[in-house]
C-alpha cells in the first residue's frame, strides 16, 4: 500500500547521495517534473541517472545536470540537451548508451528478475564493444545485463490511494517499467482517487509496485513547464 | 527537395501494413499517404498516429512533435514498443542516413571527433523491422556523395537497408547491392554516375562503374 506525501521533500526523504535513480519519460513529456525540481533542491551528489534523457538544456533533469549533481547517466539519446555533450567533454560525466530499445528490456528484466537478455540489436556496431556475442540459432545476439535502481521516479495520470496506477497518452513511456525495477517506487501523479474509480481492466500498473504517491505541482503544457494553480 | 522525397516513398507503402517514420524526411511521408490501413507506429508508444488536431503536450512523436491519435489507435510502454521493432511487427521503417555504403549498410547515428551520445531507436529499428527505406539527400550540403565504398561513419547495424530514396534516384539493394531502379524527373544516369561514390548496378544487369 502506497504512503501518499504531500512534500516533495518527504517523498525523496531515503534519497541519498552517490544512489542510483530511475526517471521516467521521454524528454520532458512523462517526466515526474515535480520530483526532479525537488532533486535540484535536495543537498544530494554522485548520482546515477538511469532514463532516456538528461531533460532539455536548463529544463528537468537538465537542472540537475548543472548543478553537476550526476555523475554517471544511463540512456539512449543524451543528443536533446547540448549540455550532455559539454560535461562529457569536460569529463564531469560518465555517460553509458544503450540502443533505446535495450534500455526499456534491460528495465523490464531488472523488474522481473532477469540478469541480463540476448538481443541481435547493436550487433557488429561500435555499441557491441566488450559485450558477449553469442549464436543462438546461427543468429549473433549480444548479452545485455539488466537495470535496476535504489529509487525510481515515475509520472502516471492517476493512482488510487492503494497505488495502482494508469498513464496518460505517450507520457506512459518508461513509466511501468521502471515502476517494477527499483527499491523504492514513488509515483508523481495528476490525481488520486479512491480504490474502485479506477477499472482493474485499465490498469497498467498494479500497486504492489508502487511505495509513494504525490500529486504533481509542476506539469507540461502546451506553454512548458509551469506551477500548477 | 525533401517533399518529392517523401512522395516517393509513400508510394511504396501499400497497406495494411505497420510503418514507423524516422526524424527529417521520414515524418513527411505521412503527408501523402491516403489509405486508412497504412497504420503508423512510433516507438515512444503509439501506433495509430495521425495528423496533429488540438496540440496535447503529452501525445507526441519520436521527434517530440506533437502528433494525433486516429480511431483504433492503442497506446502501449517501450519496452513493449520495441518488443514490436525487434519482434518483426513492423512491416516498414522509413528512415533518414548520414551514409549508406555500397552494400546498403547505413550510418545514422554518430560522426566520428563529435561526442557520440545518442543512439535511439535508430538500431533496434535497422534489426527489427521486415523492410526498411532510407530517404536522403544524394549529396552533403558540400556536394560529397552520401552513397559510398564505405561508411566513414560508424555503421547503425550490419543489416543492409532494402530501398535508398534520393533527390536523384531510387536504389533497390539485392544481395548487399545497390541497383539503380529510377531515375528522379529530369535527372540522367550520367548526374546519377557523377555525384555517387559507391558502385551500383543500373537496371540489375548493366554494370557501372562509379566516378571516383
Amino acid at each position: 500500500m502506497a504512503v501518499i506525501h504531500e512534500w516533495v521533500q518527504d517523498a525523496l526523504s531515503d534519497v541519498k547521495s552517490g544512489q542510483t535513480i530511475m526517471v521516467g519519460g521521454f524528454g520532458l513529456i512523462g517526466a515526474p517534473l515535480t520530483l526532479i525540481d525537488g532533486l535540484t533542491r535536495k543537498d544530494v551528489g554522485g548520482l546515477t541517472i538511469v532514463s532516456n534523457n538528461l531533460g532539455e538544456a536548463g529544463e528537468g533533469l537538465g537542472i540537475l545536470l548543472r548543478q553537476q549533481k550526476i555523475r554517471k547517466a544511463i540512456g539512449s539519446y543524451f543528443t536533446s540537451n547540448r549540455e550532455v555533450g559539454e560535461a562529457f567533454k569536460q569529463g564531469e560525466i560518465d555517460l553509458q548508451l544503450l540502443p533505446q530499445g535495450t534500455l526499456a528490456e534491460a528495465i523490464r528484466a531488472g523488474g522481473a528478475g532477469i540478469g541480463g537478455f540476448y538481443t541481435k540489436t547493436g550487433v557488429g556496431t561500435e555499441l557491441a564493444k566488450g559485450k558477449e556475442e553469442r549464436q543462438i540459432d546461427g543468429v549473433p545476439y549480444l548479452l545485455e545485463k539488466a537495470l535496476r535502481a535504489d529509487v525510481a521516479i515515475i509520472r502516471a495520470h492517476k493512482a488510487d490511494t492503494l497505488g495502482n496506477l494508469i498513464y496518460y497518452k505517450t507520457a506512459r513511456n518508461f513509466n511501468p517499467l521502471m515502476a517494477t525495477a527499483a527499491n523504492l517506487v514513488i509515483a508523481e501523479v495528476d490525481e488520486i482517487v479512491a480504490p474502485g474509480e479506477l477499472s482493474p481492466e485499465e490498469i497498467v500498473t498494479p500497486q504492489l509496485f508502487v511505495d509513494r504517491l504525490l500529486v504533481a505541482k509542476k506539469v507540461l503544457t502546451k506553454e512548458g513547464v509551469v506551477n500548477r494553480a | 527537395m525533401h517533399e518529392m522525397i517523401a512522395k516517393r516513398a509513400a508510394a511504396e507503402l501499400q497497406g495494411p501494413c505497420v510503418v514507423n517514420l524516422g526524424i527529417g524526411i521520414p515524418t513527411l511521408v505521412a503527408n501523402y499517404i491516403e489509405d486508412d490501413v497504412v497504420h503508423f507506429h512510433t516507438e515512444n508508444g503509439l501506433l495509430g498516429v495521425t495528423e496533429v488536431g488540438e496540440v496535447d503536450p503529452n501525445l507526441v512523436n519520436a521527434g517530440k512533435l506533437p502528433v494525433g491519435e486516429k480511431a483504433g489507435a492503442a497506446f502501449f510502454n517501450s519496452a513493449e514498443s520495441f518488443g514490436m521493432i525487434r519482434g518483426g511487427h513492423v512491416d516498414v521503417a522509413i528512415l533518414g542516413v548520414l551514409q549508406v555504403d555500397e552494400n546498403g549498410r547505413i550510418a545514422n547515428w554518430a560522426i566520428p571527433g563529435r561526442n557520440i551520445i545518442g543512439v535511439g531507436g535508430a538500431m533496434d529499428l535497422l534489426v527489427g523491422a521486415k523492410k526498411v527505406i532510407v530517404t536522403t539527400t544524394h549529396t552533403t550540403k558540400d556536394g560529397k556523395s552520401k552513397l559510398l565504398k564505405e561508411c566513414t561513419f560508424p555503421i547503425t547495424s550490419t543489416r543492409s537497408v532494402d530501398m535508398v530514396i534520393t533527390d536523384l534516384a531510387v536504389f533497390d539493394v539485392v544481395e548487399e547491392r545497390l541497383i539503380l531502379k529510377e531515375l528522379m524527373p529530369e535527372v540522367t544516369l550520367e548526374e546519377v554516375r557523377r555525384r555517387t561514390e559507391a558502385h551500383f548496378i543500373v537496371g540489375g544487369l548493366l554494370d557501372e562503374h562509379p566516378v571516383t
